[in-house]
């Protein structure tokens, strides 16, 4: 197997996300917390970025990073959370905790080592999927099109904003 | 017509024909990026000393005159005294983040500055969704303002924190609906066939009533969007001393101040690139002459003209209004722009599908 840029840029990418996925979790601030979230979710969006994938990637920027993360900061800066996160595992706990662990390590393990990777045809072809193709694909009605599932979530984020201006109103 | 692509694949043949592609494209890149930070504080600087002149000229004064010709070299004097300044460390509060901070804001808006199709052929991030990418890597930015702020661990910088992060957050939407109208018009997302579709007559002549109104909006929008005056309540000196950046100093303080002139150029870069043709000269349909004459002018020079102008207007606009409230401000964009911007999608749609542009 020889090694094309592609790979190189794929490993420093997937070494990125594994570890500031693990600092998310270990960290005892909450703010780095955040923070290292951001990068795995950045990371994330160079993996789709790599794929070709420019749509989903620019879309995982916007949505996750510019705003999930926002709104976890804002959430923070507003409750006063405690700084440091004092996470100490009880002994009553420590059974449950390693069989999660356990199962679902197991899981993903099975899925990565049973699963037929699809071998790359060639690395100078990926190429950008067209803009036109995923907004026909997402409001058209015909086969493998999904308007259902738009309009679906379409009326969801609408009462969502109804319900939070019902929340926020003043009486 | 100059076509850069010429240069850059001649560049790409000639290593390939002495390396492997793949260590041909990383020098390619490293080169690129180099050129990128160049041309940043290159332009940053210009930035700075046309905001100098200028603030000047509005306020009936000379400005710099002293340091070199016309006051040329009090940038360059600036820049040093930036430099060699110490970066100071405070007590009691989050070192990694405080330093962090800076070059989020500054990565998110360098990534925003090469989606800017400078020339023919010299697009460096030129995908298939390009100003959906502008927006995502622009909003970026916002998340290290917030990181500023907070782990300065003042009042001031907090407060200044968040009210920048509302009002990024409420402006974003202005934005969004005015490069939604631009798309709607050009049919497509890609900045360089946005720029190919005003060949024949640049967008704000071609879309009239709804892009001169889209054109104005996010005007406005980029300037709150930047944090510039009348919109400047996250560094409102005289409520916050410096706002979000109080804390910092010597180069951290710089990126910050940096970002913010780039940003400005983005916003009026991408405000040159979707309605005043960016790299395309002024072509008269008609006028065969006229235009071949306009063709000898090469593109970056009619890109950098025209961002120039637009930056002009953003820094009228900075040094005539007074600062608002930011209730006011909140409600501005609430009550007043967003509304318009939707009502200009829907006039953008009826001019699209009654064929009613030129």
């Amino acid at each position: 197997m020889d090694i094309t840029l592609q790979n190189v840029v794929f490993i420093i990418v997937a070494i990125f996300i594994s570890v500031f996925s693990v600092l998310t979790v270990t960290t005892k601030k909450i703010m780095r917390s955040v923070t290292y979230l951001l990068f795995v979710l950045l990371g994330t969006a160079a993996i789709y970025f790599l794929l070709g994938y420019t749509f989903l990637g620019a879309v995982q920027i916007m949505v996750y990073a510019g705003g999930v993360v926002v709104l976890l900061v804002f959430s923070i800066f507003l409750t006063k959370a405690d700084e440091n996160l004092n996470i100490g595992i009880k002994i009553k706990k420590v059974l449950p905790i390693l069989l999660t662990v356990l199962i679902g390590g197991g899981l993903i393990f099975f899925i990565i080592f049973t699963h037929n990777f699809l071998p790359m045809a060639s690395t100078d072809a990926i190429e950008e999927l067209n803009m036109k193709t995923i907004g026909f694909a997402l409001v058209g009605g015909g086969k493998n099109q999904y308007i259902l599932p738009f309009e679906a979530i379409g009326v969801l984020l609408l009462a969502c904003i109804i319900g939070g201006l019902l929340i926020a109103r003043k009486r | 017509m100059f076509d850069f692509s010429v240069v850059s694949s001649w560049i790409h043949q000639f290593l390939t024909s002495v390396m492997p592609e793949g260590l041909a494209i990383f020098l390619e890149c490293l080169v690129v990026g180099v050129c990128i930070l160049a041309a940043y504080a290159v332009i940053a600087m210009i930035l700075i000393y046309m905001e100098r002149k200028i603030c000047a000229w509005f306020q009936c004064r000379i400005g710099p005159d002293r340091v070199g010709k016309f006051g040329l070299l009090q940038l360059f004097a600036d820049v040093i005294k930036m430099l060699i300044k110490e970066i100071v460390e405070l007590k009691n509060t989050d070192k990694f983040l405080h330093a962090l901070a800076p070059y989020i804001v500054i990565l998110s808006s360098i990534l925003a500055f090469a989606c800017l199709p400078i020339n023919k052929g010299m697009e460096i991030l030129d995908f298939n969704i390009g100003v959906v990418f502008l927006v995502a890597v622009s909003s970026l930015g916002v998340i290290g303002i917030l990181l500023a702020g907070w782990s300065s661990n003042s009042k001031y910088t907090m407060i200044g924190a968040m009210r920048s992060g509302a009002q990024i957050i409420s402006y974003e939407l202005s934005i969004g609906m005015c490069l939604l109208a631009v798309a709607i018009f050009t049919g497509t997302l890609q900045f360089s066939e946005i720029v190919a579709f005003q060949a024949d007559g640049w967008l704000i002549f071609k879309g009239h009533i709804p892009a001169v109104i889209a054109f104005i909006v996010y005007l406005i929008a980029g300037n709150a969007e930047t944090n510039r005056g009348p919109f400047d309540m996250p560094e409102a000196e005289s409520e916050l001393t410096a706002g979000y950046h109080t804390e910092y100093s010597g180069m951290h303080f710089g990126f910050f101040y940096l970002s913010e002139y780039l940003n400005m150029f983005i916003i009026a870069g991408v405000a040159a690139t979707i309605f005043l043709g960016g790299w395309m000269p002024l072509h008269i349909s008609g006028l065969e002459g006229f235009n071949a004459i306009m063709d000898y002018i090469p593109g970056f020079v009619w890109f950098f003209g025209k961002a120039f102008f637009v930056v002009f207007l953003l820094m009228w606009m900075r040094w005539t209004f007074v600062r608002l409230r930011i209730d006011q401000l909140l409600k501005f964009e609430w009550k007043i722009l967003l509304p318009i911007g939707l009502f200009n999608l829907v006039l953008m749609i009826l001019v699209v599908v009654f064929k009613l542009h030129f």
